[in-house]
């Protein structure tokens, strides 16, 4: 029942938002007794925002996420994708997720695996084959179809996992720390390369992370967590310009960012 | 969280040692030769050891004496020896394998092709069997708590106990012949099938199991394209164990009845009658049955995991 009101209200709050969370809640039942996961999380995020989702462990960023993509359902608050439920979203396939471990098949091909959403979705074979050319081009793989998973290096293997989050054209990408096992010179490069598809894509994209100089490279929007429960201590809106090379981190807005994230970081902790 | 599902890259990386031996075995001729020499070797210790008592029975029943030597050659020769040598042995396939015609009733190629049928049509029977209980068990909770622990029974049963009455259960309703054997053979195969191919569907991880769960993909979906094939490398190890159930449920189905026909038929009638040389020689060949049968499994295997792109 809250669900549908919630869906009505954000019909009315108009085209501009993607993912409205209203006071939501998760409480987790474990058996050393509940959890909260999530506590009155309140969030509107826009249309073609990058945001990020920074904080410690258990701070509840993973699991925001899980509640976007209807993987979790929250136990209480209203929260809407697209102005729908999460699972309704998700049907009408509103997002594609991108996972810590890339997570490809090793029996499919690069270009199979990319097809795995577009085979269940059940697109035709020369649309399956075009939009995975496509994707594929997208994250700098074109030739590499043919390969198998254990032939690509670790980062080559996660720009496959984003090709496949990309394949069925979804307004919204959910990644939840995607080169979080990746180096950091591999890291920097695919920051850079994620950056650059985000402008050409205009995709919504929300990112969890744990490293303060990839989020606020990324995002023009940063949400900081902190744990138990888990809830939104700082929620900064970047001053950085659209067009950032990778030296922006030196500069002085880049460092004051920065700065005020792990401000709210150490809040976080102080109160715990 | 590196390796993108971890069981069936487990299984990959198995298959890749496989691979690696069999590209060594040129090294490792020297150690296997050694063993095998030293199992010859010990055989023929054993032989000496076990035979002395009857040759020197002999002697002293004709009071005369035996010689060490004339001991040692006696060992290897007599007729029903508690143990024969490896010659006696390798005479005797020579006569009921090279020296008869295949469809012999005396040819032990004959006698192999009889077990070896009721093997196979079991075998084809348990793995099917096998394959529907764990699909059954990994979609349904009731079939999950229900048929496993009856699987587990079924095996905690002698093999020796429960063959004699499928036999004559089945032989008082008409049914003889391929069918009973087939029966004991699929009953000792279905297991390792089961527990193999229900780990091997449940290998996919939560992450693999949320991926698809993004994409609304139905339970067949999921089945289709990630629970099946993450589980092939399962099944060929649980196929290989089931293949060798088999050939001894076979066997075994063939000891009751007093078959005259089959591997179980040579060993009954080779104890009945003292035969030790016959026993052994039958022994042999279903030794080399079972290596020929879990030899093409693994052939199978192979071809199937580097079509699938898994076996690198």
């Amino acid at each position: 029942m809250a669900v549908a009101e919630a869906t009505t209200q954000v019909k009315d709050a108009g085209q501009g938002t993607v993912v409205s969370a209203r006071n939501v809640d998760l409480t987790f039942e474990t058996s050393d007794g509940a959890v909260q996961a999530l506590r009155d999380v309140s969030l509107e995020i826009g249309k073609g925002e990058f945001v990020s989702f920074i904080g410690p462990s258990g701070c509840g960023k993973t699991t925001f996420l899980r509640v976007v993509a209807a993987l979790e359902t929250p136990t209480g608050g209203d929260i809407s994708v697209n102005g729908m439920t999460p699972e309704e979203a998700r049907k009408a396939r509103a997002y594609g997720y991108v996972f810590q471990a890339a997570g490809l098949y090793p029996w499919r091909t690069i270009g199979k695996n990319v097809k795995l959403p577009l085979e269940i979705m059940g697109y035709d074979r020369a649309e399956q084959d075009r939009r995975m050319r496509e994707v594929l081009q997208l994250v700098d793989l074109e030739g590499f179809d043919k390969k198998y998973p254990w032939q690509l290096s670790g980062g080559m293997q996660q720009r496959a996992s984003i090709a496949r989050a990309l394949a069925f054209d979804a307004d919204l990408l959910l990644m939840d720390e995607p080169f979080g096992a990746l180096d950091e010179i591999v890291r920097d490069h695919l920051n850079e390369q994620l950056l650059s598809l985000w402008a050409r894509t205009k995709k919504t994209c929300l990112f969890v992370t744990h490293s303060i100089p990839e989020a606020v490279y990324l995002s023009t929007k940063i949400v900081v967590m902190s744990p138990r429960p888990g809830r939104i201590t700082d929620i900064i809106d970047s001053p950085l310009p659209a067009e950032r090379p990778l030296d922006i981190r030196d500069s002085a807005a880049f460092i004051e960012v920065a700065h005020r994230v792990r401000e709210g970081l150490r809040a976080g902790h102080g109160d715990a | 969280m590196s390796a993108p599902i971890a069981a069936p890259g487990a299984g990959a990386g198995r298959s890749g040692r496989v691979g690696l031996w069999l590209r060594g075995r040129g090294a490792a001729a020297g150690p296997v030769l050694a063993v095998v020499l030293a199992i010859f070797a010990l055989w023929y210790v054993g032989t000496v050891a076990l035979n002395a008592q009857w040759t020197l029975d002999q002697a002293a029943r004709a009071d005369r004496e035996v010689g060490f030597a004339e001991l040692v050659a006696d060992t290897m020769a007599q007729d029903r020896p508690m143990l024969p040598a490896p010659h006696q042995v390798a005479v005797e396939l020579y006569d009921t394998v090279i020296a008869q015609e295949i469809t012999s009733r005396r040819s032990l190629v004959y006698h192999a092709w009889v077990t070896l049928s009721a093997t196979l049509a079991g075998f084809g029977f348990g793995t099917v069997l096998g394959i529907l209980l764990a699909v059954g068990i990994v979609h349904n909770r009731a079939m999950d708590m229900s048929v496993m622990p009856w699987a587990i029974a079924s095996q905690t049963i002698p093999i020796l106990a429960i063959a004699p009455m499928i036999i004559v259960v089945l032989n008082s309703i008409g049914i003889q012949g391929i069918v009973p054997k087939a029966i004991i053979s699929a009953y000792l195969s279905f297991f390792p099938v089961v527990v193999g191919m229900v780990s091997g569907l449940r290998s996919p991880g939560a992450m693999q199991m949320d991926l698809l769960r993004t994409y609304s993909a139905s339970r067949g979906q999921v089945f289709w394209k990630l629970r099946l094939p993450a589980s092939i490398p399962y099944l060929f190890a649980s196929l290989k164990v089931g293949i060798a159930a088999s050939l001894v449920g076979a066997i075994v189905g063939e000891l009751p009845t007093g078959a005259v026909q089959g591997l179980g038929a040579r060993l009954l009638s080779g104890s009945y009658y003292g035969q030790t040389v016959q026993i052994w020689s039958a022994l042999l060949m279903a030794a080399v049955c079972a290596a020929l049968l879990v030899g093409a499994i693994g052939a199978v295997q192979r071809a199937v995991l580097r079509r699938m792109g898994m076996d690198r």
